[in-house]
């Protein structure tokens, strides 16, 4: 226990050190965040223009679709701000700055994770908050407890389930040293084709999205469930199984530092 | 009390020609040839002593420093660190050594230096008390107290690196890993950095285990040598031992590393 609060603690002071790092350039992270913040608004428009000719996608409306990608886009945003380190991954280990990581006596995630904080991403944060707000005041939700919590659990579980598919990124660099440009189709581009529920793409999509890669579990499911088009209680905690994804990911990272201490970069 | 014994490693590396020709080639099929950087390499160092560890570029001294530091895992042979095998139990062994990579940095870029140092107290999990005893100690030699509110990025090298060296000695470690401390420093900043190390080791009795190229580090440093060369280990002994005469430093190791053919 003692050990978790001091993991804790450290991680908190990693967050601080960023922070101040990141101060030191004030107009760059100005700018940096409106830039975010408009590249998730063009998106936004995209989806706006579309539907001023299709009035339904699949038998979705504009708000629900909004509702769905900002939840989609909250996610995203929330593992990249803190799992940035992984992103950034490929340079530490090209420059050996990992050596630098196992020479602490500390858990390597944790160095690695706290080695880079995006907080840019505010953003994009922003930007699906305000869509976020926006679907919701136009939608007809009957809100209860328990869709509440389904959106809390949908932010963990995605958060999770993106965090992951990072540390796969992260522990395939161990083997490359390199970071691999198609694995941006499991993040930025699962991000893109997320505005929409998963069901408009078809049942062999669902099904890939559902057993290999669970951004069904994060997305589709639960917020079939928000709109009332399910009632079984099952579709609120189906989100945290996502968590699960976690644990293949890290076994993979496991492989990857022993063939580090193996063969060095 | 550090002891390797048989200590073998080697890498596999990929080899092309030159030309893009040849490196669409290499696409497909690679040629790997593989690299011994140690073979059968043993030694053994005492507590509280000071090593020179030398040898010409690509001789395997890395390697050794990150086998002994618990980085990299030997093909064979076994190695002993004040009873702990590194690459085995990585965290505990770390906890009790310093490195300092001098072509690397390890403290923030944008923040002041103390700022890094108090990030590295959570780290390690340095106590209150310990941790101010050490600092004051080492602000005092190292004569820090003006650099350690200035961002790094805006030190000189030479102030970066005492700098670098109070980071890894902030937890008292017992065991010293240098590699090339004094590299690209001018000689007011070289002086400051040997007499820091040679007091060191005088007062806590840390063993220090030092890689470079500068002759005059180890001459104003070490009292023994170890010369590898091609992954083994060619020479372990004095210094006094291997001087001819009148003869320079830098003369003496590179008429060492030509009688070696290394």
């Amino acid at each position: 226990m003692e050990k978790k609060k001091c993991g804790l603690q450290l991680y908190i002071h990693y967050i601080s050190i960023n922070v101040r790092s990141m101060m030191q350039y004030k107009s760059s992270f100005v700018l940096t965040v409106i830039g975010q913040f408009l590249v998730s608004f063009n998106v936004f428009l995209g989806i706006y223009f579309m539907f001023q000719r299709f009035h339904q996608v699949k038998g979705y409306t504009y708000s629900e679709v909004l509702l769905c990608f900002s939840i989609m886009l909250m996610e995203f945003s929330l593992a990249e701000c803190f799992a940035r380190g992984f992103d950034t991954f490929s340079t530490m280990v090209k420059k050996g700055e990992f050596d630098r990581v196992m020479v602490r006596p500390r858990n390597e995630i944790l160095q690695v994770l706290g080695s880079k904080f995006e907080l840019t991403r505010i953003g994009r944060m922003l930007q699906a908050i305000v869509m976020f707000i926006y679907g919701i005041a136009c939608s007809e939700i009957q809100w209860t407890v328990a869709k509440v919590l389904t959106i809390v659990f949908m932010l963990v579980g995605g958060m999770a389930l993106f965090t992951g598919i990072f540390l796969i990124y992260a522990a395939l660099c161990f083997f490359t040293l390199d970071g691999l440009e198609f694995m941006n189709v499991l993040t930025d581009g699962a991000r893109e084709y997320g505005k929409y529920p998963i069901g408009v793409y078809g049942k062999r999509m669902v099904q890939i999205c559902t057993f290999i890669v669970p951004y069904a579990l994060v997305q589709y499911y639960p917020f079939l469930y928000l709109l009332g088009r399910r009632t079984s209680g099952v579709y609120v905690v189906l989100p945290l199984l996502a968590i699960l994804f976690m644990f293949p990911c890290y076994g993979l990272w496991r492989v990857g530092v022993r063939h580090y201490k193996s063969s060095g970069s | 009390m550090i002891t390797m014994k048989n200590v073998c490693k080697s890498y596999k590396v990929a080899r092309r020609n030159a030309g893009l020709k040849q490196a669409c080639k290499s696409l497909f099929h690679r040629e790997y040839e593989t690299i011994h950087a140690l073979s059968d390499v043993s030694f053994t160092i005492g507590d509280g002593e000071m090593v020179g560890y030398i040898g010409p570029n690509g001789a395997g001294k890395s390697s050794t420093i990150k086998i002994l530091s618990g980085i990299l895992t030997p093909d064979s042979g076994t190695c002993d660190v004040n009873g702990r095998v590194p690459w085995k139990n990585r965290m505990q062994h770390v906890k009790n050594i310093g490195v300092v990579f001098g072509q690397k940095s390890q403290l923030w870029w944008d923040v002041p230096v103390i700022d890094s140092f108090e990030l590295l107290r959570d780290i390690y999990s340095i106590p209150e008390e310990l941790y101010h005893t050490n600092l004051e100690e080492l602000q005092e030699l190292l004569d820090l107290k003006q650099l350690l509110r200035t961002p790094t990025r805006q030190l000189s090298l030479g102030q970066r690196m005492r700098c670098e060296i109070a980071a890894s000695l902030l937890h008292s470690p017992d065991l010293l890993f240098l590699d090339e401390p004094t590299i690209g420093l001018d000689a007011v900043s070289k002086l400051a950095v040997r007499e820091f190390i040679l007091k060191r080791n005088e007062t806590h009795k840390t063993t220090v285990i030092l890689t470079t190229h500068d002759m005059q580090d180890i001459e104003a440093l070490t009292k023994r040598i170890i010369l590898i060369g091609k992954g083994q280990i060619l020479l372990d002994g004095s210094l006094g031992d291997i001087k001819e005469g009148n003869a320079t430093i830098d003369e003496t190791v590179a008429q060492l590393y030509r009688s070696y053919n290394i």
